[in-house]
């Protein structure tokens, strides 16, 4: 691990502008505008401008399960993450008892969307900018093989979604009580040569990216995931914080709070105390709660030496996502060996009029969903609160404390630079509404 | 220099309007063939996998999502006229997507139910599917599309010959595939018979109802399948005509059959006033 020298800022004109153009390599359209007054960032503004969709008017009116295949839709990439956070909150309401071979195939499923989301991201998106090329399909001229083998790792994501759910982007049989269908162990056990291989593939990974040089970026965030005294989180667990929350996921509200911003489609989101941003995903993750890291994954998280770093350099969360590959990968072959289908893959239920809520964790980070529900089980009001949204604030205040170094840069290389630490927190914007047009205001 | 030099690769883009990004993380999700397909054809623009960026003009442009702020509809106008084949993927792009249920309310209220301050949000009222402002040369349906429907269209376009889409519903795919009928054994809701096939007649495989997300098939008998429901099941027609009003609701004539049985789910008829989410926001707002 090596650590970039920071260059010594260059006297910046007194008052400026600067815009940057669109941003690339993320999911969804979104831009960057810094405020310069005085030599000194005052403002880092990430605007968000993808189209309104309005999902949470869609579902009003809405049965659970009809919820369950409208939410997918707000994300291609994470569909999963917003199933899962929809289905656990009615089962809670209803009281629907689901069978523990049910609740293991959904692990799994979530298994295969942080397999295909995160491999997607630290090749597709993310390596490209260490390794200098403005994508994988560039980056494929040089170094041919590797980007092959990722390709081949993230696609036994793709087929365990596909067997679990029909598809890979929004699959079908995740329904309220179960699942509509529950695959054969045979099925299963057809998949384990390709996740091994995957896990392989993404062990070597984890040591390449930590061999990478990481821009140099120091600071303190506020971090908050799930936490779950026997598993990492998918599911389930308790909302923690770097500070000392420690909170039923139901009660997301009680700290928390959405806020709307000027110049920008997707809500903020903030804690009510008044101390503002905090960061989720894998830093988040790996951070507060390494200690329930698979066995294979703590190992790579050992001797790669990023512990640390990946706390407090949001560069280094692409050594994060490695270990959380490692994780799924290693999790996913696991739950396939101890495979029995379900003696009731579908639980019947009743609805039961309440508030249904329940957070899960997204491969970008927690998501919350809450839904007030009628004595029908029909849908009055809903809140979303998808990751990025939550990530916004964070990532504007570290932009404030990284463009400090990057202002005295050339404008493309200052671009570059910030489009790479953007980048690094894997930002959903399609999810948050919502890519990036750097704009500098030096007045 | 030879006398028959190598064909140029077509130049294609991929550009997004407003959607969820799967249709286009379909393109990259082709995997072990990603990088074939990449040597045929020369990617001009794709902000979601490059940083290298153009403006055409384009022999192949596939457009994601619907048309639903003033920004996209000056804009799809602008790319039509750089280029040559303009190809629509996916139930957004093809039909206006989910987002196009707003259609049947009032785009005010549904704006003024999600943010507090709808002055600082521009949006069109309708989320419309890109063949209403411009000119369509071939579409892809689906939420998302299909992987193989993908490559056969790439190979078409690359060889210069039609694509060979099949023209069935998904009932002849579930018959082919010799997959149980949800219907008939179950009395599950389906769409199957009026919905267009290529996916592969997921739904029924996987033990549920097709919910149409590939849209409806040309000359689609909606009308005998909702009095089928109603008559011969005993569905409610509202709730029968909300099978419908999903993903490909905008499109004819799943449209005129949402309208004539009571029109889409309360949530896509929102009116005035707020939603008390959107009053409590609204409050806060205020507040500080």
């Amino acid at each position: 691990m090596t650590e970039r020298p920071t260059p010594t800022p260059a006297p910046v004109p007194e008052d400026r502008t600067y815009a940057v153009g669109e941003l690339t390599r993320v999911e969804g359209e979104g831009s960057l505008h810094l405020v310069v007054r005085g030599g000194e960032i005052v403002e880092a503004r990430l605007g968000i401008f993808e189209a309104p969709r309005y999902f949470e008017a869609l579902v009003v009116d809405r049965t659970p399960d009809e919820v369950i295949d409208i939410v997918a839709r707000i994300c291609g990439i994470c569909p999963v993450a917003y199933q899962m956070s929809a289905v656990h909150a009615f089962e809670d309401l209803f009281g629907v008892a689901i069978d523990p071979s049910v609740r293991a195939l959904r692990r799994l499923l979530y298994c295969g969307e942080w397999i295909e989301s995160h491999a997607l991201h630290i090749w597709l998106l993310h390596a490209p900018d260490f390794l200098g090329y403005p994508s994988a399909i560039a980056m494929a001229a040089d170094h041919r093989e590797r980007v092959e083998a990722a390709l081949r790792a993230k696609k036994a994501g793709n087929d365990l979604l596909r067997l679990l759910g029909g598809r890979p982007i929004h699959p079908v049989s995740v329904r309220v009580g179960g699942w509509s269908r529950a695959p054969r162990r045979s099925e299963l056990l057809a998949l384990r040569p390709a996740l091994a291989d995957g896990l392989a593939i993404a062990q070597e990974t984890t040591r390449f990216v930590a061999s990478l040089p990481m821009p140099a970026f120091a600071r303190e965030p506020r971090l908050v995931s799930l936490r779950h005294p026997d598993e990492y989180p998918f599911n389930h667990g308790r909302i923690v914080s770097s500070d000392g929350i420690d909170i039923p996921m139901a009660d997301w509200r009680s700290i928390f709070e959405e806020h709307q911003v000027e110049g920008s489609n997707a809500l903020h989101a903030r804690t009510l105390d008044g101390k503002g941003a905090y960061l989720l995903g894998p830093a988040a993750r790996v951070t507060l709660t390494g200690g329930t890291l698979h066995p294979l994954a703590r190992e790579a998280l050992d001797q790669s030496g990023f512990a640390e770093l990946i706390r407090t350099n949001i560069y280094a969360s692409i050594v994060a996502r490695g270990v959380e590959l490692i994780h799924a990968y290693a999790e996913a072959l696991d739950l396939i060996d101890a495979y029995v289908p379900p003696s009731v893959p579908l639980a019947a239920w009743e609805p039961r009029a309440g508030v249904a809520a329940w957070a899960t964790e997204a491969p970008r980070g927690l998501l919350f969903h809450r839904y007030v529900v009628d004595d029908r089980g029909r849908i009055r009001e809903a809140q979303i609160v998808p990751p990025t949204s939550q990530n916004q604030a964070a990532i504007e205040a570290d932009l404030v404390v990284a463009a400090r170094e990057v202002l005295a840069l050339p404008h493309a290389e200052a671009t570059h630079r910030l489009e790479q630490m953007i980048r690094s927190y894997d930002p959903c914007i399609s999810c948050a509404t919502h890519f990036l047009d750097l704009t500098i205001d030096r007045a | 220099m030879a006398s028959s030099a190598a064909p140029a690769r077509p130049r294609v883009g991929v550009v997004k309007m407003a959607s969820c990004d799967g249709c286009q993380l379909t393109i990259l999700d082709l995997e072990e063939r990603l990088l074939d397909v990449t040597e045929r054809f020369e990617i001009l623009d794709f902000p979601e996998a490059s940083s290298a960026r153009s403006a055409g003009p384009f022999d192949v442009l596939f457009i994601e999502g619907s048309i639903s702020d003033p920004h996209q509809a000056e804009r799809i106008v602008e790319l039509r006229a750089r280029t040559r084949y303009l190809v629509t993927i996916g139930a957004c792009a093809t039909a206006g997507g989910i987002q196009a249920l707003r259609n049947w309310g009032d785009h005010a209220a549904f704006r003024d139910a999600v943010y507090a301050r709808p002055e600082w949000v521009a949006s069109l009222d309708r989320s419309l599917p890109v063949a209403d402002l411009v000119p369509v040369d071939a579409e892809l349906r689906g939420c998302p599309i299909d992987p193989d429907q993908l490559l056969e269209l790439l190979a078409a376009l690359a060889t210069g010959r039609r694509p060979q889409l099949r023209d069935e519903s998904v009932c002849q795919e579930c018959k082919r595939r010799g997959a149980v009928c949800v219907a008939v054994a179950k009395g599950v809701p389906c769409l199957g018979q009026v919905t267009q096939g290529g996916c592969g007649a997921i739904c029924p495989r996987y033990g549920r109802g097709c919910y149409g997300c590939f849209g409806p098939r040309e000359g689609a008998n909606v009308d005998g399948l909702l009095r089928h429901l109603t008559a011969d099941l005993g569905h409610d027609p509202a709730e029968a005509g909300r099978l419908l009003a999903g993903f490909t609701a905008w499109a004819q004539p799943f449209r005129s059959a949402i309208d004539a049985t009571g029109g889409a789910p309360e949530g896509s008829r929102r009116s005035l006033p707020m939603a008390p989410e959107a009053a409590r926001r609204a409050a806060q707002e205020g507040a500080r």
